[in-house]
């Protein structure tokens, strides 16, 4: 598993550089991952990226679009306006989760 | 000491060799089993970045007209895969059996109901296209079809919108 540097920490990641251990996040890592792909984190973006992170403790997957749309509450429209083009993918990296596995 | 800047592994989201790609999927059936691939692959693609294009012609115009989109069917005759006797298939009532299962199944596994999946790939900036033969044939107006059709067009319109999309044809 190769380890990467994100802003100053050392994170274990897989080889497209998503984070593999849920407990290497911090709030401070998302911001610097979030640079890293290129978004600034607002209050909305925040919203999305903790149900992500709350709905991965319980279910022990990343939630797809459709998921943080209808349960996180945030209209699907409004997510691939804060992540643009791949809202789910983007989302989970910055959440410090895998992409998620479901197909809707 | 030499220290070695190592470059952070970052995913490439933006730039990957799919960045401009363009989907086309055609809609031509109207069967409960037969509207879902269209819809996931679209939902799909508009996830990656894809933009994406569906026509619906013929059978497929089920999918997109108001009187009935929410009541599409699944039928097990002339389908082997459900491996069932065909004759059973064709007992009266069977296919409202079937259709009830399969939207039960659909709807558990968290995936929603065609009306809803449509708003959901407009929502994902997916185009959805009427097509004009289909329409005329059937004497639908813009009216009857699913408020975000974005208009009733011809073969060759959808062919000139699509240009350089690769294309599914379910």
């Amino acid at each position: 598993m190769p380890v990467t540097t994100i802003g100053t920490a050392q994170v274990h990641v897989d080889a497209e550089g998503f984070l593999t251990d849920y407990d290497e996040w911090s709030e401070g890592l998302a911001v610097q991952l979030a640079a890293a792909i290129g978004i600034d984190l607002t209050a909305a973006h925040w919203k999305a990226i903790r149900f992500l992170r709350e709905d991965f403790k319980a279910q022990g997957e990343t939630a797809t679009i459709r998921r943080v749309c209808t349960l996180g509450g945030i209209p699907t429209k409004q997510l691939f306006a804060l992540f643009p083009k791949k809202p789910a993918k983007k989302m989970a990296y910055i959440a410090g989760l895998p992409k998620p596995l479901g197909c809707v | 000491m030499i220290t070695q800047a190592v470059p952070a592994i970052v995913p490439n989201f933006d730039d990957g060799i799919g960045a401009g790609r363009k989907l086309a999927i055609i809609c031509s059936k109207g069967n409960l089993d037969m509207a879902y691939p269209g819809l996931i692959l679209a939902n799909a693609a508009l996830g990656e970045g894809v933009e994406t294009h569906l026509f619906f012609t013929f059978w497929g115009f089920d999918m997109i007209t108001k009187s009935r989109m929410r009541d599409l069917k699944f039928t097990m005759l002339g389908n082997t895969a459900t491996h069932l006797p065909q004759g059973l298939g064709g007992l009266p009532g069977m296919t409202a059996i079937a259709t009830h299962q399969m939207k039960k199944q659909i709807h558990d596994i968290g995936v929603p109901d065609v009306p809803e999946f449509l708003e959901q790939i407009v929502a994902s900036g997916g185009h959805l296209w009427a097509c004009r033969m289909s329409a005329d044939m059937m004497h639908l107006t813009k009216d009857d079809l699913y408020e975000d059709v974005e208009g009733i067009i011809s073969a060759s319109d959808f062919i000139e919108k699509t240009e350089d999309a690769q294309l599914l044809f379910i």
